[in-house]
């Protein structure tokens, strides 16, 4: 976390006061972790001593049975972490390049054009057409249904991260560089790409860290778009087996494993297995996210 | 041209050519390679909100699949005659409104308060730990966060239906046929997700204000209580107007998901839980009645504009610069 919080050194407030603050912040941290680490506890717990004794925070063995199972018939949830592995990526890089170069000129003082273009942007922060005419459009018009791109399409219209950007460039990157640049016969676009961009890693790297996690967590638009069970994506998986307990036997059965009629499925503990499996990837760039997050959030970029 | 730089302008005003469309021509030519740069995301801008904005004129069409969406006929204000004829409007009106005005003003006086809390922690290692396990989970999405609630509410099994509530005498309660118990839950929830990411954008704000403001505080002899209330709060008060004005704004759209994934969708809930989105939703994918459901979209649409209108207005009447626009 970059915001490490000022500890003044003419305020000395008393120990006691300390000690109430922190047992405070110790029970409210635990109060946002253990709801977690109860779906933990019960994918690693045996199936038998769920249905007997409910779902607790210790399990009386650890069994990883469930894992293994999901392993073992890895079919479905290969499938879908390519899916979330693929929109994500493609989407993330795609949105990133996007959003800069609409921040660009939009930055240029000398842009003609530029208040139009922020016209043209805020408005969609302003009005917004709603999901009937977007489904409509996409399924009817745009022949979306069962395409990735229906995944990764509407994410890449965000005006937010675009004045966020547009603010980072006026506040870091000062126009003689550009006009130097100008003066050394760099064509706009090397201007852009090797001078603007290398120094606006850090807004880059918020955005993109947001955008990462916007598409990795996203089930809505699959939830719009996508029938076919090839394309389901993780979080989408996920809903069917909230939803229906006998969504995963099936899926798993329909893969080709005859034994699986005989075998007993662990459908409780399989479930939360996959939540898991699910947040796994977000804890690998949650240290990224902290280095880079407040600043993102705190650039003061709201105005148009 | 609002500002071009000297050089351009000397070399430029000889060329300059004549007229407005003239000049329109002229900037175009110069400026392609930027406009080039804004092409493709105003394309997707173009299909993702503009084309839906005019798509709303489907709300006043009797839609059916034969002439298409165009081909069919008009309906005049029947979609809207029947929406307003049942009880669901209001309801997911009520619903709607009513959440977001507790989630805003809660969330604000949870996360300001948490905020300055931290802020006093003195020991930074610990300050920094708590607040990256605040902000854990807001990156949990909303069908993991129905996961959690479904592990403490599984009719059978969930942890405060099999453990705790025994304990008060209640036996084997199914939270998802009780509508009335779910404002309290889904207020649970939605705080869990958010004040610890809500307070840490207030924490940023707050290490923004100078030190010596509050140096010269204790020289006066101000208590803690006394910055607080005299130099910190007042001081957060325009990101805590403009937040607030924002999430106004936006007082007729909700969470989609923590009212359809959290309830399960559970059709015994509807009455505490369904909101205008859901409504929506259900009307178009499941129901597939696109006449009540464009109905409802474009209210949602029309209405919501103007309260993001007025909420900005509302801003710049307080304080210029923290209006959006």
């Amino acid at each position: 976390m970059t915001t490490a919080s000022r500890s003044n050194p003419y305020t000395k407030g008393s120990t006691t006061a300390q000690i109430i603050l922190n047992v405070f912040f110790i029970a409210f941290s635990l109060a946002c972790i253990l709801p977690i680490l109860l779906i933990v506890a019960i994918s690693l717990t045996n199936e038998k001593a769920l249905t007997l004794q409910g779902y607790k925070f210790w399990p009386d063995h650890i069994d990883a049975s469930a894992y293994q199972y999901l392993f073992k018939h890895s079919e479905t949830l290969v499938k879908a972490y390519g899916v979330s592995l693929t929109v994500t990526i493609i989407g993330t890089v795609l949105a990133v390049l996007l959003i800069a170069l609409y921040a660009y000129p939009l930055y240029r003082k000398d842009f003609p054009f530029k208040k139009t273009f922020n016209f043209y942007l805020l408005i969609t922060m302003l009005f917004s057409g709603g999901l009937v005419p977007f489904y409509l459009l996409y399924v009817n018009y745009l022949d979306l249904k069962d395409s990735l791109v229906a995944l990764i399409l509407p994410g890449l219209s965000n005006a937010f991260y675009i004045f966020i950007t547009r603010t980072f460039f006026q506040q870091t990157i000062p126009e003689e560089m550009i006009e130097s640049g100008k003066l050394d016969g760099a064509s706009e676009w090397r201007i852009f790409f090797q001078l603007v961009l290398p120094i606006s890693l850090p807004v880059l790297a918020t955005i993109g860290l947001f955008t990462t996690l916007m598409y990795w967590n996203d089930w809505f638009n699959s939830m719009l778009f996508i029938n076919d069970t090839d394309k389901f994506s993780l979080q989408y998986v996920m809903i069917q087996m909230i939803r229906q307990a006998e969504f995963f036997k099936t899926q798993l059965a329909g893969s080709g494993v005859a034994l699986m009629v005989q075998e007993s499925v662990p459908t409780e503990s399989l479930r939360m297995a996959m939540v898991v499996l699910s947040i796994g990837p977000i804890l690998f760039i949650y240290p990224f996210f902290q280095k880079y997050f407040t600043k993102g959030l705190t650039i003061g970029a709201i105005k148009g | 041209m609002a500002n071009p730089a000297p050089q351009a302008m000397n070399t430029k005003l000889a060329t300059q050519p004549q007229g407005r469309f003239g000049r329109l021509l002229h900037n175009i030519v110069r400026y392609r390679v930027l406009l080039l740069m804004l092409l493709p995301t105003s394309i997707i801008f173009f299909i993702n909100c503009y084309i839906p904005m005019f798509g709303l004129f489907i709300a006043f069409k009797n839609i059916n699949y034969i002439d298409g969406i165009m081909g069919s006929p008009w309906a005049g204000l029947d979609n809207f005659r029947f929406l307003f004829a049942t009880s669901d409007a209001l309801r997911v009106t009520i619903n709607t409104v009513g959440y977001n005005v507790v989630f805003i003003i809660s969330g604000l006086i949870l996360s300001v308060s948490l905020a300055i809390a931290i802020n006093e922690v003195r020991n930074k290692l610990a300050s920094k730990f708590f607040q990256t396990v605040m902000i854990m989970p807001n990156f949990l999405s909303m069908v993991v966060v129905s996961f959690i609630v479904y592990a403490f509410l599984h009719p059978e099994y969930g942890f405060l239906v099999k453990h705790i509530l025994p304990m008060f005498g209640y036996s084997s309660v199914n939270a998802y046929m009780h509508p009335n118990a779910w404002p309290y839950i889904l207020w649970i929830t939605k705080m869990w997700h958010s004040i610890g990411i809500g307070s840490v954008i207030y924490l940023a704000a707050i290490t923004g204000i100078s030190e010596e403001l509050y140096e010269a505080a204790v020289m006066d002899g101000a208590s803690k209580w006394q910055q607080i209330t005299k130099i910190t709060l007042p001081l957060l008060t325009p990101i805590m107007v403009i937040l607030t004005i924002l999430n106004m704004g936006g007082i007729f759209r909700s969470d989609f998901g923590l009212f359809y994934h959290v309830t399960l969708d559970s059709g015994a809930l509807r009455s505490t839980t369904d909101v205008i989105d859901t409504y929506v939703y259900r009307g178009l994918i499941q129901l597939n009645d696109l006449g009540m459901s464009s109905a409802a979209n474009f209210y949602q649409s029309v209405v919501g504009f103007f309260l993001v209108i007025g909420a900005n207005a509302l801003a710049r009447k307080l304080n210029r610069d923290t209006a959006l626009f």
